[in-house]
């Protein structure tokens, strides 16, 4: 057979036929996919999609354009690549494609996103239960909208403050456990008005100020406050979604404020399974396209050149430094994914004594089922916990240290040996794990007869304290809810302390209404 | 089947109103930065687009998250020799075992840099600044007209009638109306010569055909080659001009005490000015005067760039200036500025005299007059003289400049916009 390409230059014919090839290889090996559209851009463009985090339509923010000059400088000036494409979680599925890729490249992005990610997008459990790809471009369509109408009927600036205050909290915006309803324009549109009218007659309810005199006549002799004592305490558990609870609770929001704040929430919480599946994603992309585009090289489909191309980009996205290099920032998500994938086909194809052991479940199993399985099945914490095996934390020589700020040292209390494997295994899934690596936040208190102060409890663990930026963070809590804010910190000994208090700053500038 | 669609002509700069909005919102920081950015740069460079910085901590996005301490458990790769139980030093924050900080926190110590175009960049550079009462001529003078093209009209002089375009839409009256005509003129035509080459051009038949082939040409030629309706006139109309007649002299000192440190800062100076000058305003005359002992009107190169010097008399310039004045620029039709660079140097004896030209002559005549004295550890004695001209002239301002800092903050100073 002949080489589909033999020169660089892509042209929109051979990226046809490439992409023909690739759907054909993907399918045998029973990837499911949404349909694709491929959409070719200008690298300005993609600067462009950079800034907005991939999403086709946005609502405008300052911190977008923030985003795009610091992209595009890094650019220009050459100390930053762009990343080949951008995948957007959307049915039908849209990959960007840059204009100034080589032909081999357009393949390797066609296989990565839009065959890897794309079937990890349909087939994972998180983005599954969590997100409507059929709904959200037509979601965004609505935020952006409504944002933009918001701005033109209370000023840009009220509307650019609000947001601020949601990007603020938007890690704390997503509901961990509960299946959010369905995103679509339609719906909303429909809803909204109902939502507005309601929610404003809730928030007045809750707030009512005139004491239930029949309810409590009885009682005054005793000299209680009647307020103070039968009221259940409010709320009455703690809330760990901030930004629901301000849109449902915050006295002083405008039913138009409720409505972005809500769009934050929704945004938040749509890109939540981004977050908790990186390694899974871009090791399932990485696997895929390797193994793809290894297919047509078997099948002489292309030629010595595109594989030397390939494999030379291909180890760029899997290089791992050492925790000693001076480029090292962490754990790269596409080498730990890529290599953890690689290794369960191994251990179904090639098994040793050792994955007997750990994996017997795995061990000789056949392979294709099984990175499907896993793929479906978990995110990234779960499925270090499940898959990471020895061999793996040998190859990328993994250890662990504990930076304890009592002791003056560093000390090293776990490597890649059988007493670490288990330790190591458990550790780095933690890492993985959300609620670990985010301080645990949640509304405490309202005081709803006195001063209507919020109080935020912050439970630490590991004596680890907030990064002073909090202050910051909690005068964009008290601008939400409008009065007055309190931390209240937890310590492992179960000691609590009030730690701070954010006053609303009476200044225009930072005052929601104008 | 996928879609594969090409977007590439599609609009770019999605994110401009998101540039536009950071700018706006950052404008006090991003001016600043501008000013200390300009600050920095060789003369060559100072016009340009810019790389402007601001301290992360004034535009970061804040974030709960974890601060430095507590007790953390981290995996690396890239064990070589550690075994379980070794201890070693604490690293510097960021650097090797401790890389996880940065990510958490998302954005490291570093100023966030970013580019600005060159208009913008010139935009913040000058803003607020403007020639102070050059408003005041301007009313009492005659607006000056012009003449711009605007597009045809139907009506006009003779001497305006547009030829091409008349015989324009002449032919497309005359091939509309023809039309019916010719083709059936060529039809008759044909049937003529048919029946001629047959029957000869006697028989009845032919001298029929004959007869309305001359009376379909006449009703042809009977079309007016001309008519009124064809005729088209290139339009003009007038246009005021608002114009400001302005005319900046610029006074540089290139006498021997100038040394090459003092030069740059005059250089930067008047580059800055001549920059403020050419962005803001279309129309402005410059006349650049250096001078030693003599004074010599120059163009930009030699302004700029010449390397002649010699000893120094202050006055020689300012006579120069008050001759040019007297020559070109009628004080009742333009507005003057005047602005001088010198060490203050002078030749003794000469400062008073320059005083005294300023008084009497040359602040009657002007706007605004900005005397800058750079880089002389004591208010030489031109300083002391220009004191008293400071005294009774509201219009004259002075400055002293002793590095290249100072330059935008002095420049800005003394034209800055003042509230209508």
């Amino acid at each position: 057979m002949a080489y589909i390409s033999t020169g660089s230059e892509w042209t929109f014919e051979l990226i046809q036929r490439y992409e023909h090839e690739i759907a054909r290889i993907a399918s045998d090996f029973k990837l499911d996919t949404y349909p694709n559209q491929i959409e070719i851009i200008t690298a300005e463009q993609m600067l462009d999609a950079y800034a907005t985090v991939g999403l086709p339509i946005g609502y405008h923010h300052w911190s977008y354009g923030k985003h795009f000059l610091s992209s595009e400088r890094g650019y220009k000036r050459g100390q930053m690549g762009l990343a080949y494409e951008i995948v957007i979680n959307s049915n039908p599925c849209i990959a960007y494609l840059m204009e100034e890729n080589s032909m081999t490249m357009q393949a390797l992005t066609i296989a990565h996103a839009s065959y890897g990610h794309n079937s990890f997008f349909k087939g994972n459990y998180l983005f599954r239960t969590w997100t409507s790809a059929d709904a959200i471009v037509d979601y965004l369509l609505f935020a952006r909208n409504y944002i933009t109408e918001c701005e033109q009927r209370y000023g840009e600036q009220s509307v650019e403050l609000l947001l601020d205050s949601c990007h603020a909290l938007m890690n704390y915006g997503v509901d961990r456990y509960k299946r959010p309803k369905r995103l679509s324009l339609a719906q909303e549109q429909a809803r909204q008005k109902e939502r507005e009218n309601y929610l404003q007659m809730q928030i007045n309810d809750l707030w009512r100020t005139l004491p239930n005199h029949a309810l409590h006549d009885d009682d005054e002799d005793d000299g209680l406050d009647p307020t103070e004592s039968d009221e259940p305490p409010f709320p009455g558990e703690p809330q760990e979604n901030l930004l629901y609870f301000f849109e449902k609770n915050a006295p002083k929001l405008a039913p138009w404020q409720r409505e972005i704040v809500r769009i934050v929430r929704k945004l938040a919480q749509y890109f939540y399974p981004q977050r908790q599946t990186k390694v899974m994603n871009e090791g399932w992309a990485t696997f895929w396209h390797y193994t793809i585009l290894q297919q047509l090289y078997k099948e002489k489909l292309v030629n010595d050149a595109f594989m030397m191309e390939f494999l030379h980009a291909h180890t760029n996205v899997v290089y791992q430094p050492s925790f000693d290099s001076p480029y090292y920032s962490g754990l790269n998500p596409y080498a730990l994914g890529f290599a953890m994938f690689q290794d369960i086909r191994r251990m179904c194809e090639a098994p040793t004594e050792e994955d007997r052991l750990w994996a017997p479940d795995i061990a000789g199993s056949d392979w294709v089922k099984t990175l499907d399985f896993a793929m479906r099945n978990f995110k990234d914490e779960s499925f270090i916990q499940q898959f990471l095996s020895p061999k793996v934390i040998r190859d990328l020589k993994l250890f662990s240290v504990l930076d304890d700020d009592r002791d003056s040292r560093l000390r090293v209390t776990a490597i890649h040996n059988d007493s670490g494997y288990r330790e190591i295994r458990e550790m780095l899934a933690q890492q993985y794990n959300l609620s670990q690596l985010e301080p645990n936040i949640q509304v405490a208190h309202v005081d709803l007869h006195g001063d209507r102060s919020l109080t935020l409890r912050h439970v630490q663990s590991e004596r680890k304290p907030l990064d002073d930026s909090f202050e910051e963070v909690l005068k964009h809590v008290a601008r939400l809810w409008g009065f007055t804010v309190r931390l209240e910190t937890v310590f492992e000994d179960g000691r609590s302390e009030m730690t701070h208090e954010t006053k609303v700053e009476k200044r225009r500038r930072y005052a929601l209404s104008a | 089947m996928s879609a594969i669609i090409d977007r590439r002509q599609n609009g770019k700069n999605k994110s401009a109103i998101n540039q536009q909005r950071f700018i706006k919102r950052y404008r006090d920081q991003i001016r600043r930065a501008v000013a200390k950015a300009v600050g920095g740069r060789k003369i060559t460079d100072i016009d340009g687009s810019g790389q402007v910085s601001i301290p992360v901590k004034d535009i970061s996005e804040p974030l709960f998250h974890h601060g430095p301490g507590g007790r953390r458990e981290m995996v690396h790769p890239g064990n070589r020799e550690f075994v379980v139980g070794d201890n070693f030093e604490r690293p510097p924050s960021g650097a090797g075992g401790g890389g996880s900080r940065a990510s958490d926190s998302g954005e490291g110590e570093d100023d966030f840099v970013f580019n600005l175009s060159r208009e913008e960049f010139l935009k913040f550079f000058f803003e607020d600044m403007a020639l102070p009462d050059l408003a005041k001529r301007r009313l009492a003078q005659i607006p000056e007209f012009r003449k711009v093209r605007a597009g045809y009209s139907i009506d006009g002089t003779p001497s305006n009638l547009n030829v091409i375009r008349t015989m324009r839409s002449s032919l497309g009256r005359r091939i509309a109306l023809t039309a019916p005509y010719r083709k059936q003129l060529r039809e008759l035509e044909a049937e003529y010569a048919d029946i001629v080459s047959r029957e000869g051009d006697t028989s009845p038949r032919a001298l029929a055909l004959a007869h309305e082939i001359t009376h379909l040409r006449t009703r042809v030629e009977a079309i007016p080659y001309i008519e009124k309706l064809d005729l088209r006139y290139s339009n003009r109309i007038m246009q005021p001009r608002p114009q400001a007649q302005a005319v900046m002299f610029c006074l540089m000192d290139v006498s021997g005490s100038m040394d090459q440190s003092r030069k740059d800062l005059a250089k930067r100076f008047f580059m800055l000015l001549y920059l403020f000058l050419r962005h803001n305003y279309e129309r402005i005359d410059l006349v650049l005067i250096r001078h030693h002992t003599t004074a010599k009107e120059v163009n930009e190169d030699d302004f700029f760039y010449a390397r002649e010097s010699g000893g120094t008399v202050v006055s020689s310039a300012l006579k120069l200036m008050n001759d040019i004045i007297a020559d070109r620029y009628s004080p009742s039709d333009w507005n003057i500025y005047g602005a001088q660079v010198s060490d203050g140097d002078n030749w003794d004896g000469d400062s008073p005299i320059c005083r005294d030209i300023l008084m009497q002559s040359i602040m009657p005549a002007v706007q605004y007059f900005a005397y800058v004295e750079v880089a002389s550890a004591e208010p030489q004695n031109l300083w002391n003289e220009y004191l008293s001209v400071k005294q009774q002239h509201p219009n004259f301002a002075m400055q002293r400049i002793m590095e290249a800092a100072e330059i935008y903050p002095v420049l800005h100073d003394l034209f800055k916009k003042k509230a209508a």
